[in-house]
Parts: C-alpha cells; sequence; structure tokens
C-alpha cells in the first residue's frame, strides 16, 4: 500500500466517490445521520447533488433518471426509507434501464435517530439485491458493484450501511478506471413501466426470476469470501457489515464466511461451511436476519442471546456473542446530554409552552431537545411529520379543556418534508376546538449539519434557489390565522400572538421565524472563505 | 510499530475532538500505518459529550476501541475524565487540560491541539510531520495560536 494511491476516507466519502468514477447522473436524498456526508461529499468533488424534500421524492426523481437510461444514486438514513418504501417496492418489479443505487444508513445503537430499525429486512421484503460493506474500501467497491447489478439485471440495489461504516474513516485505493456513463434515452416500455395489475402480474414473475438468477451469482460471488482459518479451529462464523471487523479481532483464528451480498443469500456456501465446522455462529448486528434464515434453511448455527438485537456491536461484545455467557451491558456513567445551544431561538418558544402547561405534540429535529430539561415541553415525537397529525388526534379525543392545550410544534425542513399533508387534513378534519401548529422556522436543517431545504432558498451547493415559504403554502390550503413573528427579537409579541391563537378555537398556524445561530455563523465562514479549526 | 495503538479523544460537543482525532489519523496515515478512525454525528453534537476513535498499526480491523483498551485518552473538558476513564487501559496514559500550564494557552479553543502536543511527546511521529499536519489542515487565520499551543503541550 505504499504506491501512494491511499486515501483516507469515510465510509459516506467513499460512496461518494465511487458515484462520481460510476459516472452517476445525479445523487439525490434527503439530509439524515449518518447519510448527509454523501451527498454533501458528492457535490464538493463535482458530483450533481440535490437535496428533496423528503426520501420518497428522492426516490421518484431517482427513479426517473434511471429510466432515462441514466445512472442515480439516492441516499437517506434508515427511517427514510419508510417514507421511501411505496417507490421503492415497486420499483423493484418495473426494474431499471440506468444503474439506481439506493443507500439506506442504519443507526444501531440509535446515536442519533428515533429508532434501531434493520433495513435489512427491506430488501428481502421488496426483493432488491443488497450489499453490506465492512469499511470504506468496500463502501467505495461495493457502490461500483452495486451499479454493475443493477445494470447487469436492470434491478434497484440496496447499499446498506451502518454508522461505523459511514462515519468511519478507514484506507481506500480507488479503481484506475471509472465506469464508463451510458448515454440517456426514453424507450416506450408500458407493459414494464405502468404497474396496472395486468402488467404488475407479469412483472412481479420478472423479478422472481431476476432474483433466482442473483442468488446462483451470490453462491459464487467473491462478493462472499472465506478467510483462511487458524489451524485447529473448531468455530466458523458467518458475519457481514461491520460485525465483520468486530469478528477480525474477536476471534482472529475462526473460520469466517464474510457476505458482501447479503440478499439474496448465497445458502448452499453458507451450508457447506457451516458443515465443516463444530460450532457455527452468526455474528450481525440488529435483527438476527442471517441467523435466522439459516436456521429456516435447516443450517446448523448456534442461536445467539436475544441481547444482541440491542445496540452496537463492539469487539468486547462479539466475544461475548461468540463465548455463548451471558451479557450484560457495563454499567458506565453517563456523559453529558446534548442541549438546545445557548441563543437558540427554540428556548424561548420552550419556555413558553412549559409555564403555560400545553400539551405538545412534537417532531424531529434539534427541537426534539424540548423533552430535555429545563424545558420538558415535549410529550410525543414519533416520526417526520407526525407532530399535525398526532396533534389532531389528541385534540379530537381529549376533553375540551385539555384539548385547547394541545399544540403541535413542527421545524421548517420536517415541514416541509412531511408537515404539509397533516396541515391539509386539519382543515379536512378540524377539531371542535380548533387547532394551534407553530412551525419552528430556523431556516435550515439544523440536527443533520445545516444544510439547505427548499425553504432556505439555496441549492445543496448553496447556489440560489427558488424559496417555498410556509406561510404561503398553510394559507393557500385554508387555515384561518396565520402569522410569522420572531420569538427572538420580539418575546412578548411572540407569546400574545400564540396565547390569541390558543383561545381562538379556530385552526391556526404560527411561524416562529428566527435564524439558526449555527447557521448564521456557517453563512459568515462561507462567505468570509473561512473555516473553523 | 507493529502493536496498534489505541487513541481515544473525548470532550463536548464544540471543543473540537473531532477536528483533534482528524489530525491524529492524518499524521498515522502519513506514516504509511493502517489507520483507522470512529466518530458519531447528529444530536450528540449539541453540546453534548463527544469522543473519537483513533486506531493505527500495522492492521487494523474494528474502527472502535474497546472498553479498557485505550493507549489514550485525551479529554478536552474536566467533566468528561470520569465519563470515560474506563475506557482506558490499566497501563494506559491519561492526557488532561491540567496538562498544560494553567494560565500558559494563549486561546482556550486551542487547547485540543495543546493536548495533542502533550500526546505527541508519547508517539514515534517526528515534530515536523505534526507541523506540517497542522499547517495543512487548519485555516490561516488560527495557525499560528495552533503552532504555538502544540509547542507549549509538547514542552
Amino acid at each position: 500500500m505504499k504506491d501512494g494511491k491511499r486515501i483516507l476516507l469515510s465510509g459516506d466519502e467513499a460512496i461518494a466517490l465511487a458515484a462520481l468514477d460510476a459516472g452517476v447522473a445525479l445523487g439525490t436524498g434527503y439530509p439524515g445521520t449518518p447519510s448527509t456526508e454523501i451527498l454533501e461529499h458528492f457535490s464538493k468533488i463535482g458530483g450533481h447533488a440535490q437535496w428533496a424534500p423528503n426520501e420518497k421524492v428522492a426516490l421518484e426523481v431517482a427513479i426517473g433518471v434511471a429510466y432515462a437510461n441514466a445512472r442515480a444514486l439516492v441516499t437517506m438514513k434508515h427511517v427514510g426509507l419508510n417514507v421511501a418504501a411505496d417507490g421503492f417496492f415497486t420499483v423493484a418489479y418495473t426494474g431499471v434501464n440506468g444503474g439506481l443505487v439506493l443507500v439506506s444508513a442504519d443507526d444501531p445503537g440509535m446515536a442519533s435517530s428515533q429508532n434501531e430499525q434493520d433495513n435489512r429486512r427491506y430488501a428481502v421484503a421488496a426483493g432488491v439485491p443488497m450489499l453490506e460493506p465492512s469499511d470504506s474500501q468496500e463502501a467505495y467497491e461495493f457502490t461500483l458493484r452495486a451499479f454493475e447489478i443493477s445494470e447487469r439485471w436492470q434491478i434497484p440495489v440496496l447499499l446498506r450501511v451502518t454508522t461505523r461504516v459511514c462515519h468511519s474513516k478507514t484506507l481506500v485505493v480507488r479503481r484506475d478506471k471509472p465506469l464508463s456513463a451510458p448515454s440517456p434515452f426514453f424507450e416506450h416500455n408500458r407493459k414494464g413501466r405502468v404497474m396496472i395489475p395486468s402488467n404488475a402480474r407479469p412483472a412481479h414473475r420478472r423479478l422472481r426470476a431476476k432474483l433466482a438468477e442473483i442468488a446462483a451469482f451470490s453462491e459464487s460471488s467473491d462478493l462472499n469470501f472465506e478467510t483462511t482459518p487458524g489451524a485447529n479451529t473448531d468455530l466458523g462464523i458467518v458475519t457481514s457489515g461491520i460485525s465483520y471487523q468486530h469478528s477480525l479481532e474477536a476471534a482472529p483464528d475462526a473460520g469466517m464466511l464474510k457476505l458482501g451480498l447479503s440478499y439474496p443469500l448465497p445458502i448452499e456456501k453458507i451450508r457447506a461451511f457451516a458443515a465443516r465446522y463444530k460450532k457455527c455462529v452468526v455474528v450481525e448486528e440488529g435483527d438476527p436476519y442471517i441467523q435466522d434464515t439459516l436456521l429456516a434453511a435447516g443450517i446448523k448455527v448456534v442461536p445467539r442471546d436475544e441481547e444482541f438485537r440491542f445496540g452496537e456491536l463492539n469487539v468486547a461484545r462479539v466475544r461475548c456473542l461468540l463465548s455463548g455467557k451471558d451479557y450484560t451491558s457495563p454499567a458506565t456513567p453517563p456523559g453529558k446530554p446534548p442541549a438546545l445551544c445557548t441563543g437558540c431561538p427554540h428556548r424561548e418558544v420552550f419556555s413558553l409552552l412549559r409555564d403555560w402547561d400545553c400539551i405538545v405534540s412534537g417532531d424531529i429535529g434539534c427541537y426534539s431537545l424540548g423533552v430535555l430539561p429545563p424545558f420538558e415541553a415535549m410529550d410525543t415525537c414519533v416520526c417526520m411529520g407526525a407532530s399535525i397529525g398526532t396533534g389532531l388526534g389528541l385534540r379530537h379525543a381529549l376533553p375540551e379543556k385539555e384539548a385547547k392545550r394541545v399544540v403541535s410544534v413542527i421545524g421548517d425542513s420536517t415541514f416541509l418534508h412531511s408537515g404539509l399533508t397533516g396541515i391539509v387534513e386539519m382543515v379536512y378534519n378540524p377539531p371542535s376546538t380548533g387547532h394551534v401548529v407553530l412551525i419552528l422556522d430556523n431556516g435550515t436543517t439544523a440536527m443533520t449539519g445545516l444544510q439547505e431545504h427548499p425553504g432556505t432558498g439555496r441549492l445543496l451547493n448553496g447556489a440560489p434557489a427558488a424559496k417555498v415559504l410556509p406561510e404561503d403554502i398553510v394559507r393557500a390550503m385554508g387555515v384561518e390565522l396565520v402569522g410569522v413573528c420572531d420569538p427572538s427579537a420580539d418575546k412578548e409579541g411572540f407569546a400574545r400572538h400564540l396565547r390569541a391563537y390558543l383561545d381562538s378555537g379556530k385552526l391556526a398556524v404560527l411561524i416562529a421565524r428566527h435564524p439558526c445561530i449555527l447557521s448564521l455563523a456557517k453563512q459568515k465562514k462561507t462567505s468570509t472563505g473561512n473555516t473553523n479549526g | 510499530m507493529a502493536k496498534t495503538i489505541n487513541v481515544c479523544i473525548a470532550g463536548l460537543g464544540g471543543q473540537g475532538v473531532l477536528t483533534a482525532s482528524d489530525l491524529v489519523a492524518e499524521i498515522a496515515f502519513r506514516s504509511e500505518l493502517d489507520v483507522k478512525k470512529s466518530e458519531v454525528h447528529g444530536m450528540s453534537q449539541r453540546g453534548g459529550s463527544v469522543n473519537s476513535d483513533v486506531r493505527f498499526g500495522e492492521r487494523v480491523a474494528s474502527p472502535m476501541i474497546s472498553e479498557g483498551e485505550a493507549d489514550f485518552l485525551v479529554v478536552l473538558d474536566e467533566t468528561q475524565i470520569e465519563v470515560n476513564r474506563h475506557r482506558l487501559k490499566p497501563d494506559g496514559i491519561l492526557i488532561v487540560p491540567s496538562s498544560i500550564p494553567e494560565g500558559k494557552l494563549a486561546n482556550p479553543k486551542s487547547l485540543n491541539v495543546a493536548l495533542l502536543g502533550v500526546l505527541s511527546k508519547h508517539l514515534e511521529f517526528p515534530e515536523s510531520l505534526w507541523m506540517a499536519v497542522l499547517r495543512e489542515f487548519l485555516p490561516a487565520k488560527i495557525l499560528a495560536v495552533n503552532e504555538e499551543s502544540f509547542r507549549l503541550g509538547r514542552l
């Protein structure tokens, strides 16, 4: 590795570099930890990248690109695929012309997420082949391989990564030759692309036929390889993703079958591998997806303790998993919890909601921190956009006196992501006590690292863009009371405004508009061309 | 340097933990070693506890340092020492803000680089390499104060 070609990249950066080397025509997605840096880096190194309002729209745009015989990359965090799932299942039926690779960045252990769902289940459920890299080199290589598989079988491919692959920096050697980019064209293929039932039935059969071919490919592909075991070892390990790296250290002498193409699984290859060892164990983070598939196929593997479904693995936990010993999480001292920044405009809002004893239906973003002391002014937080629907449900069900205390609180980026249909619901099925929605508009997607969105007036790369204003949208939808107020510059005015809306019994949207203090610092830096050390 | 060296850097969001671990990873990278660096983004960066692991040697597999296996624990905030002490090997070396003589640091924001100066005394990399990496990675405006802080730590 002393050829001077190696580079130190995070998994996210490696995926971006591969997208560039794959001649990707468009990268699109919605910011979400730990996936955000992929598109940011792709743009930085010269790729065409854009933020979509949400993951579903991003995937739909990417599908269009791939139907036009160009290559598309679409990125999101694990929960983003829930939003994009509708299109995901059916694009598996239609297939693609140009390569379509969807990156799902999962967050086992929930460093910055509301759940730790294991999106490998999506590959199985939708019938979409899945690659799982274990470090940045594989993140780079597998992205290119994903495009090759996607075009060879004309099928979308899921590249499933996790926090420690996305945000770890490891060495990468780039391919000498990039893939040659296909020329975009349109060809009518109504039977293959228009999924009315009579077309979808044969499309489903075509999908299963492709998957059978890919399963045969998986049996012999170098994406699934065995390591050389130490002498006289009884232990065989079947593993994938980051768990492979932990296993290498936890059991250096064990025989190992490392799965890179983990759907469809190379069942016969695994069966032959497992038969050679006295004891065979699956080391995987999250759900026992591989383990359960092998057990169902009659392959003898020792089931792991249920405890390992929770949180991340590391070398120490893998040692416990392999030894079959009871695992109890070591009691480590708690760190300092995150908090709303000093000077954050959300602080005034949550102080007020706390002092007025509101029932706060919350949402996903920095402002979720309103749940922690000293505010403790958030009562629900489920998924992107849920603040509005859940708030309406509370208003419908609660006795009048309590219903009147319900407020939905949602951020600007989250509102554009999935708050719009909530407002439509509010106007269509208004609670008898009315409702109040607070849009905390700090002019950025703050929690994920200050990304642009359709309301900021800037594109992913900072260039000027059309600006979508939430007040225009909600007025057009027929909300009776719409106001905009700065909770930092005019505290009293903001409080008066909110009180009047709460007492009105009408449908009201109040936009608390004040820029994120971190975003102001970033803008200043960008304009002076300086960066902080 | 056949053995893998584990360096854990800890502090609070905004203190430059990730910048410090980037610098250490870059030093190891330029020394032709295998290197892996791990960190977590997102909610944890809003003023809460942040830590980042750097591992280097002939061949590194896991990017994360297991409990009690850090050779060096560099802590940027006094309140985070006890929170992270369990990560250190029994004979590991703890580097903390008080490792820098009181009142000598020109700018408190360069504490991260000053503590790297302390760390650098225990590692086999030449001072010239550290200085070259600082020059390349830090913005010109804050370079001088950071160079001074690094030397203070290395004293």
